[in-house]
């Protein structure tokens, strides 16, 4: 292919009617004050791991609602389960227990 | 001459019963035990101080019950009745089986049923200073003992609060059972002995004797008949309540035994359970203390989930998920435990069940020199939320002239144990292994944390070759030496354990000096031990922010009943969590020490808060 010096970017559009909610309904019942999230990133802010490579818990909240676990599998394994999240979380969603959660979705669904 | 009635089966076959079913269960639990553990076993039964500690142990909590004593004299008491009573009982009784029968051996039935087989009369004057007639005092007067304690258990059911306790355990129907047997076991004793003492004008004591004389006068019918009956129901209940043993709580009597001599022997429990666990499993006696000490149970409403409802379903063989994972693991219930269980290692085997399944990947961490220096100091996670500390801190160093090293300054590779309350030991691992490299890197001969969560994973799970100290320890040591000239800022202070400091790392002493030196220090009504936990804690996982919230707000009642000035404490996470919701200042031990270093050369505006101002 020629070098033009950029790129296309990978489509990220979402089909909601493919999307996989399968994991959002079960991290859901795990853990329901996930509802709770206005999305501020307060989070992702204060998060141990974001300090040392681009772990993001708002993506993967966002991603999770929107059906496409694959992308936060790999993700998912670098949270060092400190708990800052949660002491910081304006909406006293129960973060810890949500990456938990995730992580059990992960472990039952595959 | 052999003395037998077919009543006294029940008992016989009972007995046999339970006597074949500890044995085995001693030995599979001795069987079962690792290597190392049997090694330590074998050791200690051969070392007579160890042996005779586990005696002393075994008469002081098996028969007399001294930690509920302490806890509630009227508990104490009536527990020793049953215990100490019944076991007097035994040993007088087979005393006074001996006067009667020459004979080396005797049936076990004998010295129980002995009244039923030996009833004479007392004739004479003297025959009152013989020494039947002392056992027949002496038996009399232990059963009434036993009966006193008898009346304080029906007492007890109606009226716990007098016994100082609030609530008690929900028993299932094995425990009601056996519960049942061993509540008519006395009543019928005393009817049985009675009635025979009554109908044969002798054989009593002067509890039976005249009780029975009493019956027989004012019963109709026929007093050998009813006598006689009594004998069976004694002798079936007795039955009865042996075969029950090993199904109920009351297995816990002889385990007991064994995890005293296990744990004078150096046994510890293991990080995924050994045969120790289990023995501790069974001994426990659902006596319901751990309800009444669970701050989720009397701030925030939950009652299901206590120690003894996660080690009776340990015992059913399965825990349901909820019971493991909704608990703070502050260790109060630890602390009252009368039989000392070690509950919080057994809920953390069950998360590790849980959790081991999940992967990891820290492979983004990497790992540049931090450079040298003589201490090293590691602030924490947490301390990041409350940057006044590792201000105060630095300060500090600054002041005393230390050749620090501020490790997380960028940012914390977390300790590793809130992974390891998780029940992720193997992914903390990794975080530890890393964190090792870098703290042995910088040469250091100390360490110094910030943070109580992180000071107790250090000091039990990471080996390092270095001291290693909590900053009131270290702020301590650095006043006793000198190294900084503190006055007084004579203002009210409560200090409130964080649990992995006190409970957890039995610091209570050091930060109590220092506020001493600083500060007036007055008392709150749970301190120590006894302490409660902000319910910040990390290991409380599957409840609502609300949940917590709850705990903290009756923790901060308690903590501010005096109205102090300021509520200190010596951790980050109780610090974040108490200034949530507090109205009282609330302030780390650092930062109040380094207000009080008159001559301090940073200077920063005012006093240390939050994030306002950064030594440059």
């Amino acid at each position: 292919m020629i070098d033009f010096g950029y790129t296309l970017t990978r489509d990220r559009q979402l089909d909601y009617d493919r999307g996989d909610f399968r994991y959002l309904k079960l991290v859901k019942s795990l853990e329901p004050s996930m509802d709770l999230c206005i999305g501020c990133g307060s989070c992702t802010a204060t998060c141990s791991a974001a300090g040392f490579t681009n772990f993001n818990i708002r993506r993967l909240h966002t991603v999770i609602r929107r059906g496409d676990p694959e992308s936060i599998k790999a993700e998912l394994k670098k949270c060092m389960f400190c708990g800052k999240c949660q002491l910081v979380c304006p909406r006293g969603v129960n973060l810890r227990n949500l990456i938990l959660a995730m992580n059990r979705a992960i472990e039952i669904l595959g | 001459m052999i003395k037998f009635n077919l009543f006294v089966l029940p008992f016989s076959l009972g007995l046999i019963y339970i006597v074949t079913s500890i044995v085995m269960h001693y030995y599979r639990w001795i069987k079962a035990l690792p290597a190392v553990d049997k090694v330590k076993l074998s050791a200690g039964i051969r070392t007579p101080s160890k042996v005779l500690a586990s005696l002393k142990e075994i008469f002081l909590e098996g028969l007399i019950h001294r930690k509920l004593w302490k806890r509630n004299p009227l508990l104490g008491y009536m527990h020793m009745s049953f215990a100490f009573g019944w076991f007097l009982l035994i040993v007088m009784g087979n005393l006074e089986s001996r006067v009667y029968h020459g004979a080396y051996i005797n049936a076990p039935y004998y010295p129980i049923f002995l009244k039923f087989f030996i009833h004479d009369r007392l004739v004479l004057f003297f025959e009152i200073f013989t020494v039947p007639a002392f056992f027949r005092f002496i038996m009399d007067f232990l059963l009434l003992f036993v009966l006193s304690g008898l009346v304080l258990a029906w007492i007890k059911r109606k009226q716990s609060k007098w016994f100082g306790m609030k609530q008690t355990t929900m028993h299932n129907f094995f425990d009601r059972v056996a519960l049942s047997c061993l509540w008519l076991i006395f009543p019928m004793r005393l009817l049985a002995e009675s009635y025979t003492a009554g109908y044969f004008h002798g054989g009593g004591g002067f509890l039976t004797q005249n009780l029975g004389n009493l019956l027989v006068m004012i019963t109709p019918g026929p007093a050998e008949l009813i006598a006689y009956f009594f004998w069976w129901t004694y002798s079936l209940v007795l039955g009865l309540f042996f075969i029950m043993m090993p199904y109920s709580r009351y297995m816990h009597i002889p385990s007991e035994l064994l995890l005293i001599v296990f744990r004078h022997c150096g046994i510890q429990p293991r990080k995924w359970g050994s045969s120790f666990s289990d023995l501790e499993v069974r001994s426990c006696s659902r006596c319901g203390v751990c309800i009444d000490a669970c701050q989720l149970n009397f701030a925030a409403g939950i009652n299901t989930i206590q120690a003894v409802y996660l080690i009776r379903s340990q015992r059913e063989q399965y825990i349901p998920e909820n019971i493991a994972q909704t608990c703070m693991l502050c260790g109060r219930c630890q602390e009252a435990c009368p039989v000392g269980i070690k509950i919080d290692s057994l809920r953390l085997i069950k998360r590790r069940e849980i959790g081991s399944g999940q992967v990891s990947d820290f492979s983004y961490l990497t790992n540049p020199h931090p450079g040298f220096a003589d201490v090293v100091y590691f602030a924490g996670c947490m301390s990041q939320l409350t940057p006044s500390i590792p201000i105060a801190m630095e300060g500090i160093f600054k002041e005393a002239g230390i050749n620090y090293l501020f490790i997380d300054r960028n940012g914390s590779i977390c300790c590793g144990r809130p992974l390891m309350l998780a029940g992720k030991d193997k992914q903390a691992n990794e975080l530890i292994e890393f964190n090792k490299t870098l703290i042995r890197q910088t040469r250091a001969k100390l360490l110094v944390t910030s943070c109580p969560i992180c000071y107790k994973v250090f000091r039990e799970e990471y080996n390092l070759p270095i001291r290693i100290q909590h900053h009131s320890q270290y702020l301590l040591e650095l006043v006793k030496d000198g190294k900084i000239a503190l006055q007084s800022q004579h203002r009210r202070v409560v200090y409130h354990d964080p649990c992995d400091l006190g409970r957890g790392g039995n610091i209570y002493q050091a930060p109590r000096e220092l506020l001493g030196k600083i500060s007036d220090l007055e008392p709150v009504e749970k301190d120590r031990t006894n302490a409660l936990c902000c319910g910040g804690s990390l290991a409380l996982m599957g409840t609502s922010m609300r949940t917590k919230d709850e705990v903290t707000l009756d923790a901060l009642e308690s903590l501010l009943a005096g109205d102090p000035d300021i509520l200190v404490t010596a951790c980050p996470l109780c610090k974040k969590t108490f200034s949530k919701l507090s109205k009282t200042e609330v302030r780390d031990i650092a930062e109040l020490v380094y207000d009080a270093i008159p001559s301090r050369k940073t200077r920063i505006a005012g006093t240390v808060k939050d994030p306002e101002v950064v030594i440059s």
